[in-house]
């Protein structure tokens, strides 16, 4: 389906972008301008931007096409996002700002004063980092894909290069203009179009949502399969087109598929008629829309561990993610730091409360993405089908407009942190030059990876970086910032004990197929493993190496903890 | 001055027999106007010079935070984790709340502002002990 006004809001949104950011090129001019604004941000325009980052393709199209598929289990997504920033405001928000570092490799080495920490932390979280955006540049192809036809990669491609462009032309100072921005128009996007929805919803009967019965179409409805899939059909259904059906080719034909697996080929295009069940993609649960509003009906082989490993993971995991530590230095102290945190906490509460209802919606007007597979594109999809016409399309590029908001803007914040990362740490490069160069290289590794990965839905892919963070970042913040005892050893030890099997299950999942082998919820959801396992590595090792606790570790607490105004020693090198 | 008015046979003053122990009195103020000596270090010279009292100080101030930290996140979080158990092992998955069902009213709807308030709470509390850190820490 093509529809000019969405690809106009995309433009719009694409250009208005470099527009705001070329704003913000005037007012930048030194290497501290660069990398955090010079601290000059007040904690409303800050937590703008902080919610601006943080809302990425995976809150805004991700949460809702999971729980369009999955049901209320995945709930615990959103829930998890913003009880991330809970745990980040009472046990790291003050003490990092106050470290007085840029990045998390900086906070490091301000703790531990050691370059081997630094170098492990760098790059664990350039691996988060681009394990981040991955999904943010599939879901951009998804968009495009879904309002346009154009292929996967363009969609990414775009994306890339605006957000490389902006961020090498205005570095921080403009992305905190354009991340406030951008909170605010990824709110409307995703607001008024859903209560129009809402509307429409109420208007036609408010049908409702949780009947005993399977999802049906509503009309005759033609479907393309983009790729190869598998489906299950809960009641036998006759279907009329083009394409290959468990290995037979039919051509404008009829054909009855009967209850039970099949296998649907590469662009085939199906009519299915008005009325018929849907079937639906493997591996989703057999549920009518009565089963699917209760608790555990995602087909998961282990709902419980599943739950409690994504509580984990995103309860932990926000702390660590690269673009978010790295906001907390443009706050001017440690109070600033926690309003701000507290500001970000209601602006998460606001967005989270309208991808539930997109996801529930769609059960009744989209149900034909339960079979495709593209749950994710939901939220696109939605306002066409449900308001005919004019009003529909307008709805439908507010909030193509907005998606796309969401993956500049996310990515933009990655980019800028990870530039810094690479800049400093591993290229050895610095001043401006070598942050436009690590800009460039930040953006190109997940541009060509997303040519690799198996299309799994983006907030799963995102789940699986924040598990990382969690389990290597997270002990390393948490740890370093309560506990005097640790030593550098047990940093490292912690970090990769936690890290490593995080990033190589994440890697597996993404890459390859693992099917429905009984180990592979531990990889698509490692945090409940890989987590304790790093807290508790990095614990016990630094019990056991106490002749390595780094030096004036007193001096550095006292800089974590003590208030700015107090003229204590700690904060030497404040700015 | 000292001699309690309440004692009706006190010894005389001019007989100084050991036998009777003197009755004590507490004394519970300096009873003087003269300034107090003034401690020759504040605490935040204690902590610059990295003392002993000076470790004390930010010790009592980061197990505070922490505890604090620790307390609003077992609270707020630890409520929420519970959660999955219930909807495992109960029904009250199946309970409805005005209209929606509880799962969905609990993850949808009141979790936010619980979480909003358990933030405000803590900033509250955190911004009153770094308060009385300061008073302390800079009293002369």
């Amino acid at each position: 389906m093509t529809h000019t006004s969405a690809i106009v809001a995309v433009i719009t949104v694409a250009l208005g972008t470099i527009l705001v950011g070329t704003y913000g090129l005037r007012v930048s001019r030194t290497t501290s301008d660069f990398y955090v604004a010079s601290r000059t941000v007040s904690p409303w325009w800050n937590a703008s931007a902080i919610g601006g980052e943080y809302l990425s393709a995976a809150s805004f199209v991700g949460i809702a096409g999971l729980i369009f598929a999955y049901g209320p289990d995945m709930l615990w997504f959103p829930v998890g996002y913003t009880a991330g920033y809970l745990v980040l405001l009472t046990m790291v928000a003050a003490p990092l700002r106050r470290s007085g570092a840029y990045t998390l490799p900086d906070f490091a080495e301000a703790r531990f004063r050691s370059r081997v920490v630094r170098a492990v932390a760098s790059v664990l979280a350039l691996m988060i980092g681009w394990l981040y955006l991955l999904p943010q540049f599939e879901g951009a192809g998804l968009t495009l894909h879904t309002v346009t036809g154009a292929p996967d990669w363009v969609g990414a491609l775009i994306v890339a290069v605006v957000v490389t462009v902006n961020v090498i032309s205005g570095g921080m100072r403009s992305i905190t203009f354009v991340q406030a921005f951008q909170y605010w128009l990824k709110l409307t996007a995703i607001t008024v179009p859903i209560v129009f929805l809402i509307g429409a919803w109420q208007s036609q009967g408010a049908e409702s949502l949780t009947k005993p019965e399977f999802p049906v179409f509503r009309e005759d409805t033609t479907v393309t399969f983009p790729k190869t899939t598998g489906v299950h059909a809960e009641k036998p259904v006759f279907i009329n087109g083009s394409g290959v059906v468990d290995g037979l080719r039919i051509e404008n034909a009829g054909h009855f598929l009967t209850t039970g697996d099949h296998v649907i080929g590469e662009n085939s295009r199906f009519e299915f008629p008005a009325g018929a069940v849907v079937p639906h993609v493997h591996g989703t649960g057999h549920n009518t829309n009565e089963s699917w509003s209760l608790p555990l009906s995602s087909n998961s082989p282990f709902p419980l561990y599943a739950a409690y490993s994504l509580i984990i993971a995103t309860f932990l995991g926000t702390m660590g993610l690269p673009h978010v530590i790295v906001r907390f230095y443009t706050n001017p102290n440690g109070h600033a730091a926690r309003r701000t945190t507290l500001i970000v906490l209601g602006l998460l509460s606001v967005f989270y409360l309208m991808p539930p209802m997109y996801g529930a919606l769609g059960r009744l007007y989209t149900p034909e993405l339960l079979m495709t597979g593209q749950t994710d594109a939901v939220v696109l999809v939605l306002p066409s089908k449900m308001i005919a016409g004019f009003g529909g399309e307008l709805l439908g590029a507010l909030v193509a407009g907005g998606a796309f908001a969401a993956f500049l803007s996310t990515s933009s914040g990655l980019m800028v942190s990870l530039a810094g990362v690479l800049s400093q740490d591993v290229l050895r490069l610095g001043g401006v030059r070598g942050f436009r160069v690590s800009t460039v290289l930040a953006g190109l590794v997940p541009l060509s990876m997303t040519f690799l990965s198996t299309g799994m839905p983006v907030a799963d892919m995102v789940g699986l970086a924040f598990a990382v963070a969690a389990s290597s970042l997270c002990p390393l913040l948490l740890l370093g910032i309560w506990s005097s005892r640790i030593t550098t050893v047990g940093a490292v030890a912690g970090m990769l004990a936690g890290g490593l099997p995080a990033l190589t299950a994440g890697l597996v999942t993404m890459f390859t197929e693992t099917g429905n082998a009984w180990y592979q919820v531990l990889l698509s959801r490692p945090a409940a493993w890989t987590v304790p396992l790093g807290f508790t590595v990095m614990y016990v090792v630094s019990l056991l190496t106490p002749r390595r606790v780094p030096a004036g570790v007193n001096r550095a607490m006292v800089k974590l903890h003590a208030p700015e105004n107090l003229g204590l020693e700690a904060g030497e090198d404040r700015s | 001055m000292t001699n309690p008015p309440s004692s009706p046979n006190r010894p005389a003053e001019n007989r100084p027999v050991q036998s009777k122990p003197v009755q004590r009195v507490t004394v519970t103020s300096p009873r003087t106007r003269a300034p107090r000596a003034r401690r020759p270090y504040s605490g935040t010279r204690e902590i610059n010079e990295q003392s002993e009292l000076g470790a004390v100080y930010m010790r009592t101030l980061i197990r505070a935070q922490r505890r604090l930290g620790l307390f609003v996140c077992l609270i707020a979080c630890g409520s929420l984790m519970t959660l999955p158990l219930l909807f495992t092992f109960t029904d009250v998955g199946r309970v409805k709340v005005m209209g929606l069902g509880l799962p969905w009213f609990l993850l949808c709807v009141l979790v936010f502002p619980m979480l909003l308030l358990a933030g405000w709470f803590y900033v509250r509390q955190a911004e009153r002990s770094e308060r009385e850190f300061a008073e302390l820490v800079e009293r002369p």
